[in-house]
């Protein structure tokens, strides 16, 4: 399993290919974001992108499902504080096909609990044309496998 | 005057409870996170957090689907505003959030959307942006979770 240690600032991983139906962006919507651009292919053909596109709340959910079956499954995660930020930047069609790069940009150890690490990933989302789709950037909590050796400076 | 000029920074929108229940943490989890903490009972007993609890992003995605529901109607009766409705633009983004406690098998969230700020967009005459922050406490009255999001709406 990996741990803390086995994240190196600058290391890249890599999630997906995930294909997004229209039955998924439907479902989702029904559910979580029911808006007619969502849901509706009369309402989304008059609107700004003249198809369905999926909700950005999907989008962000099925990020967090590509990066469980590439990396996550194997590391000792104990979740995220938080997310520092999303960014929609085109729209997801149904169809569309979506792979991920994780970039490690900067990890430390908690000052507090020395099995607890926090490593901050820039994420970024692309669609099959290479267009990128959403960047998002959170830091996640993953346990020290050594507690007891101080981190390199 | 527009509904951009009648929203009030400071004006809340109660947007309900949900309760979080281990079927809908499951479900949930199975598509989009399926780590064991939100699986398992027993698995999550071993965890950090000490039994099952939802994804971070169920937690959003039940408000979002109360905000499409609740919120933008509710933005509205709490302007007093009776005229058509503005453009609105897509959404650009969202953050910073934070999950400040796990949300526990059996927990029920209220969530709140209070305005934040307004202001023109200097890049696109013609449109204003509002900020909205989020707050979902639960059945102890703790704050589990707040976010920044924004929504972009034209000023005529």
């Amino acid at each position: 399993m990996r741990a803390y240690e086995d994240f190196n600032v600058g290391m890249v991983l890599t999630s997906g290919p995930y294909e997004v139906t229209l039955e998924d962006i439907r479902e989702f919507a029904e559910e979580f974001d029911p808006q007619p651009l969502h849901l509706d292919e009369e309402a989304a053909r008059n609107g700004l992108y003249g198809k369905i596109i999926a909700s950005g709340w999907h989008t962000c959910s099925i990020f967090m499902r590509m990066m469980c079956d590439s990396f996550l499954h194997n590391t000792l995660s104990q979740g995220a504080p938080g997310i520092d930020q999303v960014r929609w930047k085109k729209p997801v069609f149904p169809g569309d096909v979506l792979t991920g790069k994780t970039k490690v940009a900067s990890k430390s150890r908690s000052r507090t609990k020395p099995q607890l690490g926090f490593i901050k990933f820039q994420n970024e989302i692309y669609n099959q044309h290479g267009d990128l789709v959403m960047t998002i950037n959170n830091p996640a909590m993953v346990t020290v496998r050594h507690p007891q050796i101080g981190e390199d400076r | 005057m527009g509904l951009y000029d009648a929203i009030e920074i400071g004006s809340k929108v109660e947007l309900g409870d949900y309760t979080f229940d281990a079927e809908s943490i499951k479900r949930f989890a199975r598509k989009f996170d399926p780590q064991p903490f939100h699986l398992d009972e027993e698995a999550a007993k071993e965890s950090v957090f000490g039994g099952l609890c939802a994804s971070g992003w169920h937690t959003l995605s039940v408000w979002m689907g109360m905000n499409v529901r609740k919120g933008f109607d509710g933005l509205i009766r709490g302007s007093n505003y009776t005229g058509p409705l503005p453009r609105f633009g897509p959404g650009l983004g969202v953050g910073p959030i934070h999950w400040y406690c796990p949300v526990m098998a059996g927990d029920t969230l209220t969530y709140v959307n209070e305005v934040t700020n307004k202001r023109h967009l200097a890049s696109k005459p013609g449109w204003g942006i509002i900020t909205l922050t989020t707050t979902a406490t639960n059945q102890h009255g703790k704050l589990v979770l707040d976010k920044v999001g924004s929504a972009m709406m034209g000023l005529e």
